[in-house]
């Protein structure tokens, strides 16, 4: 993937001498104590981000962490005090006005944690906004407005004002509006914060089902873990003012950066981020249905297992068998296909562990994870999912035998 | 004793020689602006007048209903006969001219310059005092430099008018384009807006309410301004109290009076529901 985005030790100080504050915090000083000396405030404090196309970056930190001061120097909304800021690889810090223009008419448009709307005018002509200034033609302008106004699924209420609007749907205007102008790189600033829980949960998906259509860059601001591990692609951490850890959500759970990450994450509800994969054990053994049953017996006993699946010689999953059904068929001089169980469960690789709970609970035998060719390439255990759930290392649990 | 010591500065004398010499130097330019003013106010007067006085009560009906409500505008009416039936129906077109006039000026003057103190906190600064000076100087006093540019008449009555009433529409302009919401104006910027277009397209429209209230405000001012403007010879309703004051006539002096009072409330509400109407749709941030 190509890099959209770069920021290179971009900081933000509001005063009024801002840049004779930078020295003082590379000699160290801290956030209070540039404020209570010299009266100015560290917005954000040497932030080097790497955004790629066609991601959902995720900025999360509390309120005061910078966050919203950050996304603002990617539209120049705040202009960085010191460092780059790579669009396409072309410096826009260095931009004169007209240029910056250009880029936020073509490239950038944002979405705002309160709308952002604007009050005297139709929904119509809230979404044509960007396209008007642009100077597009009439006829051209109300075409692309209606069609984003369907996309966000407000078709009908483009003749109404934004006060006539709940907040999700003035919200959706405010996307709409956004992808109107068909930018590259969508950035949205605390969207859905203002919208109440249910709303929220529905906006995040139909964000992903959209993103999934337009395939834009995303930079998304939130003060919610779960909302920002559930959409990000990758997610960077504020705390005062700087970025402290920047990773997938799945890395960032396995191993915090310092006690303030893990402190954050602490009430993240883990099962709608970890996947079978993250949760599940690679097998010691499996046996193939020619091996027969003796070989079977021979691998559950040397790997202290009480079952083990078999498969066919692409790893196709056949069925499972337990070591009492296998002795007890080698006693009766049965065949390895006599005693194979087929009543499995197979779950694919990236099922959430929310998911699995209820197949787990069902399933007398282990859950079979898969990859896309479905192969075998693991099983899950009740006690993994419970693992999943609560530990920080899922394969340090002992308990693997069934 | 506590007498004050002999100290004098004249300063009153400066300003009286300051005022002869712009008289004097920009003759030429106050003899336009006469030109224009009279023009204005008795072309709007003389289009009043050529319209039928029924024609006229409709009219107002209309207003007070499409603002207002029904009840309102057959009030609004009503009041407009009756003070035809004072005799006073030439006066109040006077002076209804000289208000619209007053108020039209202070608009293309008062709302650039509120604008510009939205935009600069220094301007706004040293402008303030000034709007404070101007409210709070006694009004009879802009009568006299008034007569000295213009001599006695309507146009002086515009001049001290404007005067008295253009601080309420500036200082509201500020306040309306400055209270105009960050995110709105951060959004809009955020597309890429010029400047031009960010105050045509975006300040100026989520500002309309408030300065209508300013335009509320200083048509109020400009009316009480009547009859005080009267002293310089503005001819209308106020001149009618004058009279009256003079002759100690107080049939005269009720019946012009309480025109005012009249024409006051008509045009308070009239505004006041044009400012509730923009106000409409603008209350989301």
């Amino acid at each position: 993937m190509t890099t959209k985005i770069k920021l290179e030790h971009v900081s933000k100080i509001f005063g009024p001498k801002p840049k004779s504050v930078i020295p003082m915090i590379k000699q160290g000083m801290s956030k209070d104590e540039i404020l209570a000396e010299t009266d100015h405030t560290v917005g954000v404090y040497d932030a080097s981000l790497d955004i790629k196309q066609g991601e959902v970056f995720v900025i999360m930190g509390l309120s005061g962490s910078g966050k919203s001061t950050l996304i603002r120097c990617f539209n120049l909304l705040n202009k960085p005090t010191d460092g780059s800021i790579y669009i396409d690889d072309e410096d826009i810090v260095k931009y004169n006005s007209s240029q910056l223009k250009k880029v936020r008419q073509e490239k950038i448009a944002m979405v705002f944690q309160h709308f952002g709307l604007f009050s005297h005018r139709t929904i119509l002509s809230n979404v044509e906004y960007g396209l008007e200034i642009r100077n597009v033609p009439k006829e051209e302008r109300r075409e692309i407005a209606m069609k984003n106004i369907e996309i966000v699924g407000l078709k009908g209420y483009e003749d109404k004002y934004p006060d006539e609007l709940s907040g999700g749907m003035q919200q959706r205007v405010g996307l709409a509006r956004a992808l109107a102008n068909d930018p590259d790189i969508l950035l949205m600033d605390e969207p859905f914060s203002a919208l109440d829980p249910l709303i929220r949960r529905e906006m995040q998906l139909e964000l992903l089902d959209i993103q999934e259509r337009l395939q834009k860059t995303i930079v998304f601001i939130t003060h919610d873990v779960n909302e920002a591990f559930k959409i990000g692609d990758r997610v960077a951490v504020m705390k005062d003012g700087q970025v402290v850890q920047v990773g997938t959500p799945e890395e960032i759970i396995e191993s915090p950066a310092n006690d303030y990450i893990s402190e954050f994450i602490k009430d993240i509800d883990r099962s709608k981020v970890f996947q079978a994969e993250n949760v599940m054990i690679k097998p010691n053994a499996l046996v193939s249905l020619k091996d027969g049953l003796n070989v079977a017996i021979k691998e559950m006993e040397e790997n202290g297992i009480s079952s083990v699946f078999v498969v066919d010689r692409q790893r196709h999953l056949q069925g499972i068998v337990t070591i009492d059904d296998a002795i007890k068929g080698k006693k009766e001089k049965k065949s390895l296909e006599d005693v194979l169980s087929t009543d499995v469960t197979v779950v694919q690789k990236d099922e959430y562990v929310n998911d699995l709970i209820p197949k787990a609970l069902e399933s007398k035998y282990p859950l079979a994870v898969i990859n896309e060719e479905e192969k075998v390439i693991g099983f899950i255990l009740r006690v993994h999912v419970l693992a999943g759930l609560a530990a920080n290392d899922v394969n340090e649990s002992d308990e693997y035998h069934a | 004793m506590g007498a004050f010591p002999d100290i004098s500065t004249s300063i009153g004398d400066y300003v009286d020689s300051f005022v002869s010499f712009i008289d004097t130097t920009f003759e030429g330019f106050f003899d336009f602006i006469y030109l224009v003013a009279s023009r204005t106010i008795n072309g709007i007067d003389d289009f009043l007048m050529f319209l039928p006085w029924w024609l006229f009560i409709v009219l107002i009906f209309l207003l007070g209903w499409y603002f207002k409500t029904v009840v309102a505008g057959v009030l609004y009416s009503v009041f407009i006969f009756l003070i035809g039936t004072f005799g006073l129906w030439e006066d109040m077109m006077t002076t209804i001219a000289i208000i619209l006039t007053a108020v039209i000026i202070c608009l293309i003057i008062g709302i650039p310059i509120g604008v510009w103190m939205a935009f600069s906190s220094r301007f706004s600064l040293v402008t303030r005092p000034i709007l404070d000076a101007m409210q709070t100087m006694p009004s009879f006093v802009y009568l006299i430099p008034a007569i000295f540019f213009f001599g006695l008449g309507n146009v002086s009555a515009i001049f001290a008018t404007l005067i008295y009433a253009l601080p309420p529409v500036i200082r509201l302009t500020e306040l309306a384009i400055r209270e105009v919401d960050q995110e709105v104006i951060e959004s809009a910027q955020s597309f890429g807006s010029s400047r031009w277009q960010m105050l045509r397209k975006i300040q100026l429209p989520q500002a309309l309410p408030t300065i209508m209230a300013g335009v509320n405000q200083t048509t109020m001012m400009a009316l009480a301004m009547v009859v005080i403007a009267s002293m310089v010879g503005a001819s209308g309703l106020g001149e009618q109290v004058l009279v009256s004051i003079n002759r100690i006539d107080i049939a005269l002096g009720f019946e012009a009076g309480i025109s005012i009072v009249f024409l006051a409330v008509i045009i308070d509400r009239i505004t006041n529901g044009v400012a509730n109407k923009f106000q409409k749709h603008r209350g989301v941030s």
